[in-house]
């Protein structure tokens, strides 16, 4: 954990023991409709939920509330009490999502049931931050796990229940976007040959016809003689590094660093310039005889690439 | 539906397995009628933006099949004291929830604790223990 990890946990461990805010008043009283609703989402048939006759002649001798339905009671629903704010709940959230732990998941929950609720019972829920972990390496990502405590008291102030929740907070890892290709050289009248050799499996060199001068790139005029007709060698495909650096920043989608481009110096005298690859990009060398290697970098672009020698 | 009482119960008892099918409805309904509008419990995009696989089930609704997976096998005159649960994968859409059990213990002050499970294909979704009292 760095240095900011603790300042932060110190923070985070001053609210432990508050209010999360102000206690909290059922927006309704335990009522049939909202049964009815959680029964039907759990598939729960018990009939002391629902059937007023059957409950009455129940243990309870009446209709009763879930008692796993605790919390719901207390929900703030969709539109949450517009004087609500503050208090440290708010703080901590506030402190944690700006740290970066900007999701949550609930991972523990303990109800304690002192009694069963009635119709017509109306709830005030307290709680209290009872802990907050230092920070944990989790499935889902780094985070701090946050207790709370909650007591729910009924009309008359009785205690009806506890709850203990614990949620996880955390940082959601970063999304690995799916590697965009490397691009694909435009070809066109002057290189098309260079790349049609490529895809072969050939090197070639363009060469004037008139002095027989040898260039790279390909361009349509010798710079020695200015003739415009020219043909192909092909190279050997052996040279050395005459020149490289590692680029560093900024980084492309495309390449996986660290990687090497080069000036090859081919051994008919023209240079090229490519990436030196098979070899840890901090071992290369100026003069370091290389070879070429024709590289199938994906389905639609294959590259002539350097590869040191082997002795 | 039938009780159980304490003398029918012994420790090692196993549970009537339950097959939730853990459905888009199934999650929905249970998110709100649990009251709970996060969007990670109806809204599948933006669950996956906030690098959820898709909406999952709340912790709320997993309480509430615990509740039911336990009184179903009890009845209606068992009186839960204490339900106390643990999450682990997600219930996201389509798949299944094996929720199993066992009567763990058996005091001689009437309470009973049962170790519950929900297992789901990417592991356990929820493991707890609940206690209860049955009519003697």
């Amino acid at each position: 954990m760095s240095d900011d990890g603790g300042a932060l946990l110190e923070k985070l461990r001053g609210l432990v023991g508050k209010p999360a805010g102000a206690p909290f008043r059922a927006w309704d009283e335990v009522n049939q409709p909202m049964i009815r609703h959680w029964c039907d989402a759990v598939g729960d048939t018990n009939p002391i939920y629902t059937d007023p006759s059957a409950a009455a002649a129940s243990v309870h001798g009446q209709v009763v509330a879930p008692p796993t339905m605790l919390q719901a009671w207390t929900m703030r629903g969709l539109v949450p009490p517009p004087s609500e704010g503050g208090g440290a709940q708010a703080e901590l959230m506030g402190l944690l999502d700006a740290a970066g732990f900007t999701s949550v998941v609930a991972t523990n929950c303990e109800q304690e049931y002192e009694r069963y609720l009635h119709l017509g019972d109306d709830l005030t829920a307290e709680q209290v931050i009872e802990d907050v972990s230092p920070e944990k390496k989790t499935g889902l990502g780094v985070g701090h796990f946050v207790t709370t405590r909650t007591e729910f008291r009924d009309q008359n102030g009785e205690l009806v229940a506890t709850m203990r929740f614990r949620i996880l907070k955390f940082r959601p890892p970063e999304k690995t976007e799916p590697k965009a290709p490397r691009p694909v050289p435009p070809r066109n009248q002057d290189n098309a040959f260079f790349w049609e050799g490529v895809d072969r499996g050939e090197l070639l060199i363009q060469r004037c016809s008139a002095c027989g001068q040898l260039r790279h790139p390909p361009r349509p005029m010798c710079p020695n003689c200015q003739a415009l007709e020219w043909d192909t060698v092909q190279s050997s495909g052996k040279g050395e590094v005459f020149s490289f650096i590692i680029p560093h920043y900024p980084q492309v989608p495309f390449f996986d660093y660290p990687y090497v481009v080069a000036v090859i110096a081919l051994e008919e005298g023209t240079r090229l310039i490519s990436n030196v690859i098979d070899i840890d990009p901090h071992a290369v060398e100026v003069g370091m005889p290389v070879e070429v290697k024709f590289v199938k970098v994906h389905d639609e672009l294959t590259l002539p690439l350097f590869a040191p020698v082997s002795a | 539906m039938k009780s159980l009482t304490y003398a029918d119960v012994n420790e090692g008892d196993e549970l009537p397995p339950l097959d939730v099918p853990i459905t888009r409805t199934a999650i929905v309904a249970g998110a709100i009628a649990s009251r709970d509008y996060q969007d990670v419990h109806h809204d599948a995009e933006l669950a996956k933006a906030r690098g959820s696989k898709d909406i999952f089930m709340n912790i709320l609704t997993t309480n509430g099949w615990v509740g039911r997976f336990v009184t179903d096998w009890a009845g209606p005159s068992a009186i839960l004291k204490k339900v106390a649960i643990r999450l682990g994968a997600p219930n996201y859409p389509d798949d299944t929830m094996l929720m199993t059990g066992r009567v763990k213990s058996k005091s001689d002050d009437g309470l009973i604790e049962v170790e519950i499970k929900g297992e789901n294909s990417l592991g356990d979704h929820v493991v707890g223990t609940v206690s209860l009292v049955l009519p003697s």
